[in-house]
């Protein structure tokens, strides 16, 4: 039969990210050419959110050359018959491969890299994020050609919309049968925004024509921020630079800088002495031969520990000039235009005890919980820290940093923190996996108010029901099986499963690790 | 409404002889104008509310032909309208989305299609079957046999769909049957082109008035009539609708060079049944299949004749029929063998029974039925190339991707009202424990999906409130049901609100008053405050409650979550018995920026002070919990790397589609969340007092800050 067949284009978008008027583009600039064109669409069921599709064949002929036949267009991509895949973001160009759309022989994947993330990678409580080194090494294996760019940044830098970007790069492929002209004279008749989408088309196409390297880079802004370096601290580092495996050197600077900038230099160097101790454990246990794994993730999880969220922490943090700057810069205002922030604040009971000396604080919480008042007495601040009175009242707040150490929640972490590298001593010549189990458990201990006590509440728990009776009889055997047991429950904490569910799963691992024929139950999915 | 559609209204003014160039929906619309109709109703719905809002937009168009259009009160309110055809040779046309549609509106055409038509009256149905869809999956196909209503599946290409609206109107004329047409998703979104003719102005219309009201006892649905029509649908109905779609060969026969197989199928499977024919090897571009083709485009009745006709001297045929049971298959087995063809007929043998029939299913179903028959001439292993290439392309990135791409299921809109809502169940659920929430239908029912994952049932739209009655008194908690504005008009104020209160049901009941059914393009309803044509109407929901004897009732605006927990926690605990409601109002966020944002660029433009909020994530107070989303799913509140040297999970972030709703924030204060959101207010244009007070506010902050800076530097 006849050779010449259509070219066909699905488009994967989003909600909302114009890939209805991106199809329209292309259509227009196709029936503008005589050419032979349909489209079609789903929506999407919100209209809004979740993943839209359009899907568009031209045939490569003007109609006047047919005699009067019409193709018959296909209303559903055929995998293998699709010549260019759109993707507006990298996690749609998986789900076009996913679902073969994208086949070797035919098909131009062209798929922004950058990320919007779905409700299931964001809601996850540590991270649940989708690899996309995945969908990266699927394009570079399944696809015709694949260009794969941060198109999203493309359009951001040439002040425009995606998808006139992704317009340009389709022109730029030269797989449809429409020149650039066409494709600009489309937008034109489109009307709005012209000159930007214009821009914005010319970047795409020429991204396509001179690609540069695929990048995975991070956004502006994203990169790691590390805490001030203050006088105090760099001495202390300058002092300690050889004393750590290299494997541990890495984080130690960072770790003092950011303890000297939460306390003093007395703070950090009794971090120091702690992670000696793990540091000297894991020396006598041939930590060389795990390449002071253990040692690396104590140092930083101590130094986050250790750096606790107080509200004078808070405080802190609010009231840098830094931070200010960082804001205007996010919420994208000019130097001196107006700018009113207001802070959603609301300290409640654990946080005004946790500011009092342990011995006012510990009994005034203690009535709190048995009395169930731990949400009752929360005082709703919404403070403008734009404005002289709400900033002094946080700047006063972020002072208190002297009495600090006389405050119980400073005490109860020291010692909760003691008992975890006690634990830790022990662990590592029973069990190394039981050991790193124990320092990742530090993670639970995150968040605010309930999410905290909660991830407090998992943390004791495991360590009384797993990590205590492991280390119990000194045994090895014991340990191991802990081990193996904390790895399934530690899952399903960070999960956030409810915490009944918790519960029984805590407890069935519980009843089985300690018995040496019982197998080790799975984590309830 | 959701969007103008001024453009739109134009391509119905197109006169005899031009090209109309569009969507598959709006080519049927002015189909419709080009029949002749008299009148126009229907009920909104994906994928037809464009028919409907092109219409609403098109007075003028209407006022000059005399057409008149009324948007239903629900899908049986638009049936009901074609009542109108029964006595008179007025010709109508309704439109919803089927089969939930077909559904609630199958009572009137039970009853429509009993009494018969005199004038022609078409059902365009909006097939919402397979991807995109939002119903339960089923066919209209068992209506149309039940009732003895004609059904159209034209080939999915504007000429088709126009010709076969055309034809539509004559035949339910010449069988006195109403006809449905049924447009499947993607084929009321194709956009494509047809030669266009002249408006019709209607024989009878507004402007040229029925003169007399006309008697006639055997139309009425009252035995003995009944028994009568009954018969007249066997004995005159159904012959005459035969000989038209046979005479005016609304069936289509494609001949092929294989003459020895063939292929039946549904009018709106052609197009995918030609291409995966292209991709074997065995049709080029413009439909010249090797294999004959007989394309159903008048799937009920069936024509017996052309079926053996076209069977006749075949071993074997595919039936592509898509959706279950297999009526059309069983029929055409059942007619071969009267007929006594031997033709062995293959379906969903080869093909699935279930599901869509997407182009990969057809082709893999073709593939099948090829191997099965092997056709002399066909070269049966490069057709299995073909089919092992797309496999070994799927399989490949399944290996790769590994567990499966993260779906995207649809969710609440930016600033979406409704989200704090269940924000306020989320927290309350914490204190109260669970509770059983009955859902009903609409943007709400997004709350069953994650990150909320409430709502225990889905049973019809307006339904939530009487499918919680079986479950009255079954737990110690209360029972609740959402219900939306929507839905209480269409038929949930009668279906639920009515009998509760009759009943002193003791439920709780949240309904959403957000202004429009915005689920299906934020068309008006009794309480928007004014008309599809833009009449104001003074109809409140607290009215409707109150007039039939709510006593318990409260209205929130919904963002402030607090006071939602709190009135929410009083409904679930009151010792008040009876249904208590509470009234959630807050206008659809898409509705609003719609109106506000092109009035704040003009007033930023003309250098008028405007002031911009919008929400934020302190990165170095967040610790990745994450938990202010499971608590919101906004598309803005997202998550970003994390900026600390010493943390790797990704801490909470917004970004710059946010509209500044405020829930976020409203979240994390409701649940005691976090002390990481803040509020920016951005003051554009400003006044010469707020320069000012920027300025001193900004040298006081910096002295204090340089304070604590010089302190630093010595400690």
């Amino acid at each position: 039969m006849t050779a010449a067949q259509p070219v066909c284009v699905l488009i994967g978008a989003l909600g909302g990210e114009g890939g209805g008027v991106l199809a329209s583009w292309i259509t227009q600039a196709a029936q503008a050419q005589g050419l032979p064109v349909q489209s079609t669409s789903i929506p999407g069921v919100a209209q809004r959110t979740g993943a839209t599709t359009y899907y568009l064949e031209i045939y490569p002929r003007p109609a006047s050359e047919l005699a009067g036949k019409q193709p018959v267009f296909a209303l559903f991509p055929n995998p293998g018959t699709v010549d260019i895949v759109v993707a507006s973001e990298l996690l749609e160009a998986a789900r076009a491969m996913e679902r073969g759309f994208v086949t070797p022989d035919r098909t131009t994947l062209i798929g922004s890299t950058h990320r919007v993330y779905a409700v299931v990678e964001k809601s996850v409580p540590a991270d649940g994020r989708f690899d996309g080194s995945m969908a990266h090494a699927a394009a570079a294996e399944l696809c015709r050609r694949a260009i794969l760019l941060d198109f999203a940044e493309l359009a951001h830098d040439n002040r425009t919309s995606l998808n006139a970007v992704l317009l340009g790069a389709v022109a730029g492929t030269g797989i449809l049968p429409i020149d650039e002209a066409g494709f600009e004279a489309a937008i034109r008749a489109f009307g709005k925004a012209q000159e930007a989408n214009i821009r914005g088309f010319r970047a795409g196409a020429a991204a396509v024509r001179a690609p540069r390297a695929p990048t995975d880079a991070a956004l502006p802004g994203d990169a790691k921020r590390p805490s001030p370096r203050l006088p105090a601290a760099q001495g202390l580092i300058d002092t300690c630079a050889n004393a750590y495996p290299p494997e541990v050197s890495e984080i130690v600077p960072e770790a003092v800088a950011r303890l000297v900038d939460f306390q003093d230099r007395r703070y950090a160097q009794s971090y120091l002495r702690r992670l000696d101790r793990i540091v000297q454990a894991e020396r006598d246990a041939q930590g060389e031969a795990f390449q002071f794994h253990l040692s690396r993730e104590v140092a930083r999880q101590l130094a986050v520990w250790m750096s606790f969220e107080d509200v004078i922490r808070v405080a802190d943090l609010k009231t840098r000039p830094d931070r200010l700057a960082r804001v205007r810069q996010e919420v994208g205002v000019a130097p001196d235009q107006p700018l009113t922030l207001t802070e959603f604040l609301k300290p409640g009971v654990e946080e005004w005890c946790g500011l009092l000396p342990a011995f006012l604080g510990r009994p005034l919480f203690g009535i709190a919980v048995r009395r169930g008042w731990l949400e009752r007495f929360n005082v709703s601040l919404r403070l403008r820290t734009s404005g002289v009175i709400g900033f002094t009242i946080l700047f006063l707040l972020a002072r208190l940093r002297f009495w600090r150490r006389r405050s119980m929640r400073f005490k109860d972490e020291q010692r909760a923190v003691e008992a975890w590298l006690d634990k830790l001593c022990r662990a590592v010549p029973l069990d190394y996996r039981l050991a790193m189990e124990v320092a990742e458990l530090a993670r639970l201990r995150k968040g605010y108010g309930e999410t905290r006590r909660r991830g407090v509440d998992k943390f004791d728990r495991i360590v009384e029901t797993l990590v205590s009776p492991g280390l119990a009889a000194g045994n090895a055997n014991r340990a191991s099986a802990a081990a193996e047991a904390m790895r399934t429950v530690r899952e399903a904490a960070m999960a956030d499963a409810d915490d009944a569910a918790f519960d029984r799963l805590l407890g069935g691992l519980a009843a089985t690790a300690f018995e040496p024929s019982a197998p080790v139950p799975r984590a309830a999915e | 409404m959701e969007r103008s559609f001024t453009k739109e209204v134009e391509l119905l003014k197109l006169g005899a002889g031009e090209v109309f160039h569009g969507e598959g929906i709006l080519a049927v619309t002015k189909a419709l104008l080009q029949s002749g109709v008299s009148y126009v109703g229907g009920y909104q719905g994906a994928p037809i509310s464009h028919l409907m809002d092109v219409l609403t937009d098109a007075q003028d168009i209407l006022g000059d032909l005399g057409v008149h259009f009324e948007p239903g009160g629900s899908e049986a309110a638009a049936a009901a309208m074609l009542g109108a055809s029964i006595n008179y040779p007025m010709r109508g046309a309704v439109t919803w989305k089927s089969t939930v549609g077909t559904n609630v509106a199958s009572d009137a055409l039970s009853n429509l299609a009993s009494a018969g038509v005199l004038g022609g009256t078409l059902i365009v149905l909006g097939e919402d079957y397979g991807e995109g869809a939002s119903i339960i999956q089923e066919r209209t196909h068992a209506f149309a046999m039940k009732s003895q209503m004609w059904l159209l599946d034209p080939r999915p290409n504007l000429p088709t769909i126009v010709k076969l609206v055309e034809h539509g109107f004559e035949l339910s004329e010449v069988s006195n049957t109403p006809v449905m047409l049924e447009l499947r998703i993607r084929a009321c979104h194709v956009y494509g082109s047809f030669t266009t003719s002249e408006n019709k102005a209607p024989a009878l219309s507004r402007k040229r008035l029925i003169e007399q009201p006309q008697f006639d006892p055997s139309r009425i649905c009252l035995p003995p009539a009944t028994y009568a029509q009954e018969k007249h649908k066997i004995d005159v109905r159904l012959p005459a609708a035969i000989d038209y779609v046979r005479e005016h060969r609304l069936n289509e026969v494609f001949e092929g060079d294989l003459e020895d197989i063939g292929i039946i199928m549904q009018g709106g499977m052609y197009n995918t049944v030609l291409r995966s024919l292209a991709q074997l090897g065995l049709a080029d571009a413009f439909g010249d299949a090797r294999i004959p083709l007989y394309v159903l485009n008048v799937t009920y009745p069936l024509i017996p004749d052309e079926i053996s006709r076209f069977c006749a001297g075949k071993r074997a045929v595919l039936v592509v029929e898509e959706g279950q049971p297999e009526y059309l298959e069983q029929a055409i087995n059942a007619g071969l063998r009267k007929a006594d063809l031997n033709t062995k007929v293959y379906g969903k043998d080869v093909l699935p029974m279930a599901g869509e029939y997407t182009g990969e299913v057809v082709l893999r179903g073709t593939g099948n039925f090829l191997a099965e028959v092997a056709p002399q001439g066909v070269d049966l292993a490069a057709v299995a190339d073909v089919l092992a290439r797309v496999a070994a392309a799927k399989r490949r990135a399944g290996e790769i991707l590994g567990d499966g791409v993260p779906t995207r299921p649809p969710g609440f809109c930016v600033g979406c009202p409704e989200r704090p809502v269940f924000s306020a169940m989320k927290i309350a659920q914490k204190e109260l424990g669970q509770f059983h929430m009955s859902s009903d239908i609409g943007c709400h029912t997004f709350s069953t999906l994650p990150p909320f994952n409430i709502g225990n049932t889905v049973l019809g739209y307006g339904l939530g409130l009487a499918s919680a009655t079986g479950l009255q008194g079954a737990f110690k908690q209360r029972v609740v049901t959402v219900m939306g504005d929507g839905g209480l008009w269409h038929n949930g104020l009668n279906s639920g609100i009515v009998p509760a209160v009759f009943n002193n049901n003791d439920g709780v009941l949240v309904v959403m008053d957000n202004g429009y059914t915005s689920a299906t393009g934020a068309q008006h309803i009794p309480s928007s405050g004014s008309n599809a044509r833009g009449e104001a109407s003074a109809m409140p929901i607290q009215a409707a409650l109150k007039g039939v004897g709510v006593k318990w009732m409260r209205t929130i605006r919904t963002y402030n979550v607090d006071h939602m927990v709190k009135t929410f926690r009083e409904a679930m605990t009151t010792s008040e018995k009876g249904l208590k409601v509470i009234v959630a109002t807050g206008e659809c966020m898409l509705a609003v920026q719609r109106r506000l944002r092109p009035l704040n660029q003009e007033k930023r433009a003309a250098g008028k002070r405007v002031v911009q909020t919008r929400f934020g994530v302190d990165d170095d107070i967040c610790n990745g919990d994450h938990s202010c989303i499971r608590l919101s799913g906004c598309p803005t509140l997202t998550i970003k790397p994390n900026p600390d040297p010493l943390r790797d999970d990704p801490v909470a972030h917004v970004n710059n589609d946010c509209v500044g709703c405020g829930v976020c924030g409203e979240v994390a204060h409701a649940a005691i969340l976090c002390p990481s959101f803040y509020r920016a207010e951005i003051v554009h244009n400003p006044s010469a007092l707020d320069l000012w007070r920027e300025r001193l506010r900004g040298r006081i902050i910096g002295f204090l800050q340089g304070l604590r800076r010089a302190k630093a530097q010595v400690a």
